[in-house]
């Protein structure tokens, strides 16, 4: 039984990675209808911006943690700007091509500049050995990371049921252009929420830094997952992606458990079932659904 | 859009079909030449990654390395070289064996290559041996680790030079277990040589007296470990050894998570399959102190060694890794085999090179045996240094003990080559 609870706790801690990627991803297909595939590289961008501030200017994981989203999303609102804007209007076809592009450059240009091995971090200190949580004890690094998740999430929560702007980007998330039809400028979110989208991915790998291999691989490894996540969830659903990111972390980790060749398969299973009785999504609602 | 679409992707087919077929240039077959050495000039092709997983630990520097052996060779011989004309090309064969069959055929075909180095990942290198024997032409297999190459896909044409899972398990398996660590839990990447890699080290570990508690597949490429890691204490008997069969990136990650959840502390210490320079520089020597591994050589083994790796650096600013190290031996013997047949006719250097005893500062102790074409030679089970003791870059091993050359290897009596 200890084992179990174990493995759902790794489950909800590698869950923590896809809620906060999918949660990006899901706003950002929300709002201006674009599959992110650069999402994964993005995520990896996140880890090397920490590999980097530490290795080469000395700055600690903890101002990486703040500092590297930032500037990611700004480089997400930019890219919005100049590249992703100019295409939404047309088959969304274009901007998967572009964002998939986008996510070959990236990764091509760090395996360039740091080749394929992976860069070597550590742990902050603080956050070193174990935490005895009665049951077991689980490391302290993990427990802060499924934490931060939670409270990233929540906070995200919050602000998208409490607060006006939330409201805005919410209704144009789930229904842009009905939004639109009552007035609301809908325009104006879609740069910010693009970037913010980016920036969480940034920071899911600012924190896989420490307990992940870092290289130029890292994201393309994990997109594919994240996708079956979004649409486990439900298609531009912020709750579902959340939920659905916690769910097929645990179900991988029992999964490795008891039955380590499949565990892999699983979350497709997963999928197609959801995709076969509710298409829309666990989430999602049936006529929100973007062609 | 759709149209213009459609449109591109027939462009894409032909330019590939084109690739593959290798008949849109008119390429002309191989001829006989009529001096000694086919086409006038001893051509060497390298067939390895350029781009991904393995490219540091083979790639671009593995075809330096042959460069070397080349220069060498020349300089070595001078006047008296069988031939000046010596050429060294390289394909890009992203660890795919379809990729790696059609570069091989190419080189044969249309380059006039005479013999093909190293091919990491096993099934690429299974193509290739493949290609090389329809050919007969001389295949020399650096990079890949699958017995299979000498075993029972072994052919006339296949040398398997530098090291395979039997090597690894043989070293790190059995000596692990003879020194206490008799019940192991393994954790394998789910594919060719991590399948073959897990059955390798069960038939050591038992060999020595040990136990497998358990092995469990795992995904691949997996960036997640945890339940591995938090399953491997709590197994009945307790495991005295996590036994990682992953490579690269992976390995990285088995070694993160295996520290953060204290698993030393707990009880179970950890061996790891293969390991490269490469990765202890990615990991870090502190994770990895004292973990014990088997290689085929590394670069601060003795003065010899050393003094190659020291030239190495010079032409490509890093240390090798013993791919690369194989690589330049492997060629080095070939041409020396063809100096001696005096000629590049492959029937003719096999017969210089099967059976033959030689010593060079990869190689000690090596034969190349006649029977299954292994080259044996000793191979050393050594230990990740503690952080302290490190005095350069890359100096990160130290030796525990030398296996010597006829018990690295599987004997000629397990093995089940039938060369036809």
């Amino acid at each position: 039984m200890d084992g179990l609870l174990q493995q759902i706790f790794n489950g909800l801690v590698s869950g923590s990675f896809y809620a906060l990627l999918a949660l990006g991803l899901s706003v950002i297909f929300g709002m201006l209808g674009v599959v992110n595939f650069a999402h994964g590289a993005f995520y990896m961008l996140g880890a090397f911006g920490a590999f980097i501030l530490l290795d080469s200017f000395g700055l600690s994981w903890w101002l990486a943690l703040f500092v590297v989203p930032a500037v990611l999303g700004i480089v997400g609102m930019v890219l919005e700007r100049t590249l992703v804007h100019r295409l939404v209007a047309l088959d969304p076809l274009y901007n998967f091509l572009l964002t998939f592009g986008i996510a070959l450059i990236l990764q091509d240009l760090m395996r360039l500049r740091y080749g394929v091995q992976s860069q070597p971090f550590s742990r902050p200190e603080l956050l070193d050995g174990s935490l005895n949580l009665g049951l077991f004890s689980y490391p302290k690094y993990q427990v802060f990371v499924l934490l931060f998740s939670i409270v990233i999430s929540g906070l995200v929560w919050l602000v998208l049921t409490r607060t006006r702007v939330g409201m805005v980007v919410r209704a144009a998330t789930e229904r842009a252009d009905l939004s639109q039809a009552l007035g609301i400028n809908v325009g104006r979110w879609v740069t910010p929420v693009f970037g913010f989208g980016i920036a969480l991915a940034g920071l899911a790998g600012v924190l896989a830094a420490p307990m992940r291999a870092v290289n130029s691989s890292m994201g393309g490894d994990l997109i594919i997952v994240i996708f079956a996540v979004v649409v486990i969830g439900g298609l531009g659903s912020v709750f579902g992606s959340v939920t659905a990111g916690y769910v097929v972390g645990m179900l991988t980790a029992v999964g490795n458990f008891y039955l380590p060749a499949l565990s892999q398969s699983l979350v497709f299973i997963l999928m197609a079932l959801v995709l076969l009785l509710r298409p829309a999504g666990l989430f999602g609602r049936e006529e929100g659904v973007h062609a | 859009m759709t149209t213009r679409l459609k449109a591109a992707g027939v462009a894409v087919t032909t330019l590939a079909l084109c690739g593959t077929l290798a008949a849109c240039g008119g390429a002309g077959g191989p001829s006989g030449g009529g001096g000694s050495i086919s086409d006038d000039k001893i051509a060497l092709g390298v067939i390895t990654d350029l781009s991904g997983v393995y490219s540091e630990l083979a790639g671009e520097n593995a075809v330096a390395a042959v460069e070397m052996a080349v220069e060498d060779f020349k300089k070595e011989h001078g006047e008296d070289a069988i031939t000046d004309k010596i050429e060294v090309t390289k394909a890009d064969h992203q660890n795919k064996p379809e990729i790696a069959n059609t570069a091989a055929r190419e080189m044969y075909d249309r380059d006039g290559v005479d013999a093909i180095f190293d091919v990491p990942t096993s099934s690429a290198a299974l193509a290739v041996a493949t290609v090389a024997n329809q050919n007969k032409k001389l295949y020399f297999n650096v990079g890949a680790a699958t017995t299979e190459l000498s075993g029972a896909q072994c052919n006339p044409y296949t040398y398997h030079y530098a090291y395979d899972t039997y090597m690894l398990a043989n070293g790190t398996g059995k000596t692990v277990t003879e020194k206490g660590g008799k019940s192991w839990y393994i954790i394998y990447p789910d594919y060719a040589f991590g399948q073959d890699m897990n059955k390798s080290f069960t038939a050591a570990v038992e060999e020595a007296g040990g136990t497998i508690v358990k092995a469990d597949p795992t995904p691949f490429p997996n960036d997640n470990f945890s339940t591995f890691m938090t399953k491997a204490p709590t197994l009945n008997p307790k495991p005295d050894v996590l036994g990682t069969m992953q490579a690269g990136g992976d390995l990285v990650n088995v070694v993160k998570q295996y520290n953060e959840f204290g698993l030393r502390e707990k009880g179970v210490d950890l061996a790891v399959g293969l390991m490269f320079d490469t990765d202890i520089a990615s990991i870090g020597v502190k994770p990895l102190a004292g973990t014990q591994f088997t290689t085929a050589w590394f670069w601060n083994l003795d003065d010899e060694s050393r003094e190659w790796a020291d030239r190495f650096k010079e032409k490509t600013g890093v240390r090798p890794t013993f791919d690369q190290a194989a690589n330049y031996s492997a060629a080095t013997q070939y041409l020396e085999a063809i100096q001696r047949a005096e000629t590049d006719k492959a029937e003719d250097v096999t017969k210089e090179l099967d059976g033959y005893e030689f010593e060079d500062f990869f190689a000690r102790n090596a034969k190349i045996r006649a029977e299954d074409h292994q080259v044996v030679h000793d191979a050393y089970l050594v230990q990740v240094k503690e952080e302290a003791e490190v005095e350069e870059d890359f100096d990160f091993t130290k030796l525990l003990e030398t296996i010597p050359a006829d018990e690295a290897f599987m004997s000629v009596e397990e093995s089940a080559c039938e060369m036809g």
